[in-house]
């Protein structure tokens, strides 16, 4: 265990961007700069890489160009205030962030969300996994040269986003959850549409499969490509799918079930070779289980009430907590201060895409050039959350 | 965008230090039998609105840690959650043990809190899990304005942009950081948001004018 993680130590305190000391043959070292206007970054990341030839000698991640003081923010609004900004963070899976936060300060204030509001919560976080790992897909798939699944991906997220917006009115940033509970009741045909979705998906995604899984240039870019151990994933602090590529089996939602997660049957999918394949099967297989729970849950929604004895005025007594959510990119957590006001004394956001993204660097090098496109895709970074 | 917020001067510090004798428990200086003085802090305790408490955390681990640093050390647990309250001396030893001995093996999250009226008005925090106990712990300790504190960096990798983070956000110093530099916010910036005393409308103006070539917005 200690061993492969002096070596990242190593490895990451000699990150030198400085000019070489000792040139490779006569070819001399390039320093150049990737993004922050980069369709392959995902958003606004910056990275300097240090070349030699082709070959990635080192890479340093400047990031923070979407930086919006999301905690300043947290402790200058009320708690209720405070939950449409945790959907602009990631951006892409805006119910999931609002379930951590909601999730936090109940556990802050010591209520429980009744069991009707926690089905509904289940079935729409795990519609929104699947619908940020189809954008993961589409544009990871874009990144390394294969254009048709972006167009197959972002026809059936359609499906989903308009499921969304039936119920809560928008499609990316939803604000559908409220502490204590659902912001709205479902609407007459919630179960019918969910049913009709479940059927209309389960063969997209084998159609997803017969344009990749067996793809030879596919196969050719993304095997043994960002390879990671997963002991360097924990030391790292790399959580999701990236993790459990690299074959450890840890998912919060069977580690610490939180919502009501433990009354569902569904596997964690892991993979062997920690290399971006392997993320991509993983990911894959992810959705997969996502459908199973959803199936599983829209099946027994119980009737009852949607919101928990909440007061109007939300007031945790003093103290501090924290609570984390399996997202779709890994452990999201939120670390609350109370002071005993309406506000929070200090709101920490724990992301994973930043964290995640620190992996980079091991990541890449020793790669080539076209494969830092390839990793940063791999991670499914979300810029908004990078930055927040 | 920003034309129609334009009015107010820079805010007063203010919003931060709304209820300075409202400490938190967890706050309260461990009682080292060195200070005399600390004790007092224990009555405070009682004197807390209605809800849940910090109850006393006893397990193996707490034994043990117990019987070897003594008062350095506090352990609590509140709504089930775990944590340990340290003296700023035991930081790189705890922290070390807690992953060798201990298989916290992976390091969550490291952040800071800000109490402005306090002596030692920092708080720094270390959220800790453990993959093989399936156990989450947190590690606090205070710290003086302008006090460093040893990196946890060569104890867990990930603490690298974690404390960059911290130093960004609070001007926190890690002795042994391999390369503390701002990270979210731009080199040359000055001042520190997430303290208490730096307003929510308050901008490196300078800065702005410099480097964006306008006039700060707020």
């Amino acid at each position: 265990m200690s061993e492969p993680k002096d070596a990242i130590v190593h490895s990451l305190s000699n990150l030198d961007l400085e000019a070489p000391e000792k040139p490779y043959l006569d070819s001399n070292e390039l320093i150049i700069n990737m993004g922050p206007q980069h369709p392959a970054t995902h958003g606004v990341l910056r990275v300097i890489l240090k070349l030699d030839g082709e070959k990635v000698l080192g890479t340093e991640c400047v990031i923070g160009y979407l930086h919006r003081g999301v905690e300043k923010i947290a402790e200058n609004r009320t708690y209720t205030m405070f939950n449409p900004y945790v959907d602009r963070m990631d951006y892409c899976a805006a119910v999931s962030n609002g379930l951590g936060y909601c999730e936090a300060v109940e556990k802050l204030l010591n209520v429980e969300a009744p069991p009707r509001a926690q089905y509904i919560r289940v079935i729409l976080t795990e519609l929104q996994r699947i619908a940020s790992h189809q954008l993961w897909l589409g544009t990871h798939a874009l990144d390394i040269g294969a254009m048709t699944p972006l167009f197959y991906t972002f026809r059936d997220r359609e499906e989903i986003l308009k499921i969304f917006e039936k119920y809560c009115g928008a499609r990316l940033t939803t604000h559908a959850f409220r502490i204590g509970g659902c912001q709205y009741e479902t609407y007459s045909g919630f179960e019918k549409d969910i049913k009709n979705f479940l059927t209309f998906f389960a063969p997209k995604i084998d159609e997803y499969e017969t344009l990749l899984t067996s793809n030879r240039i596919w196969l050719e870019r993304t095997k043994n490509v960002g390879v990671i151990s997963g002991a360097d994933c924990i030391a790292l602090g790399v959580t999701g799918p990236v993790l459990r590529a690299s074959g450890v089996k840890w998912d919060l939602r069977k580690a610490q079930p939180y919502a009501n997660y433990s009354k569902f049957d569904f596997e964690i999918p892991v993979g062997t070779n920690g290399d971006t394949y392997d993320r991509y099967l993983v990911r894959m297989a992810e959705m997969r289980q996502s459908m199973r729970i959803v199936e599983q849950a829209v099946g027994d929604i119980p009737e009852g009430p949607i919101m928990g004895k909440v007061p109007k005025v939300i007031k945790p007594p003093v103290g501090e907590i924290y609570h984390s959510i399996e997202a779709p990119k890994g452990e999201l957590g939120y670390f609350i201060v109370s002071d005993g006001s309406t506000q929070p004394y200090r709101l920490r956001v724990r992301p994973p895409s930043f964290v995640n993204l620190q992996a980079l660097d091991l990541m890449v090098r020793g790669a080539l050039v076209a494969d830092v496109v390839a990793v940063i895709g791999t991670f499914d970074i979300v810029l908004g959350e990078v930055d927040r | 965008m920003a034309e129609e917020v334009k009015t107010p001067a820079p805010l007063p510090p203010p919003e931060g230090e709304k209820k300075p004798t409202a400490e938190k428990p967890a706050a309260a200086s461990p009682a080292a039998p060195a200070k005399p003085a600390a004790p007092a802090a224990k009555p405070a305790a009682p004197a807390k609105p209605a809800g849940p408490v910090p109850l006393p955390w006893t397990s193996p681990l707490v034994e043990k840690y117990k019987s070897q640093y003594g008062s350095g050390l506090e352990a609590q647990t509140y709504l089930g959650q775990n944590y340990l309250t340290v003296d700023r001396s035991l930081i790189p030893d705890i922290l070390r043990r807690l992953r060798d001995d201990e298989q916290f093996d992976y390091c969550v999250d490291i952040t800071a809190v800000h109490y402005p009226k306090r002596e030692k008005p920092f708080d720094v925090v270390w959220i800790l899990y453990s993959f093989p106990r399936n156990e989450r712990v947190r590690v606090k300790t205070q710290i003086a304005d302008g006090a460093s504190i040893p990196s946890s960096f060569p104890i867990w990798p990930t603490a690298n942009w974690l404390e960059r983070e911290v130093y960004d956000m609070f001007g926190i110093q890690f002795d042994g950081h391999p390369d503390l530099k701002r990270i979210l916010l731009p080199d040359g910036w000055k001042g520190h948001p997430l303290r208490k005393d730096y307003g929510i409308l308050q901008q490196d103006k300078e800065w702005v004018q410099i480097n964006l070539g306008i006039e700060s917005g707020q």
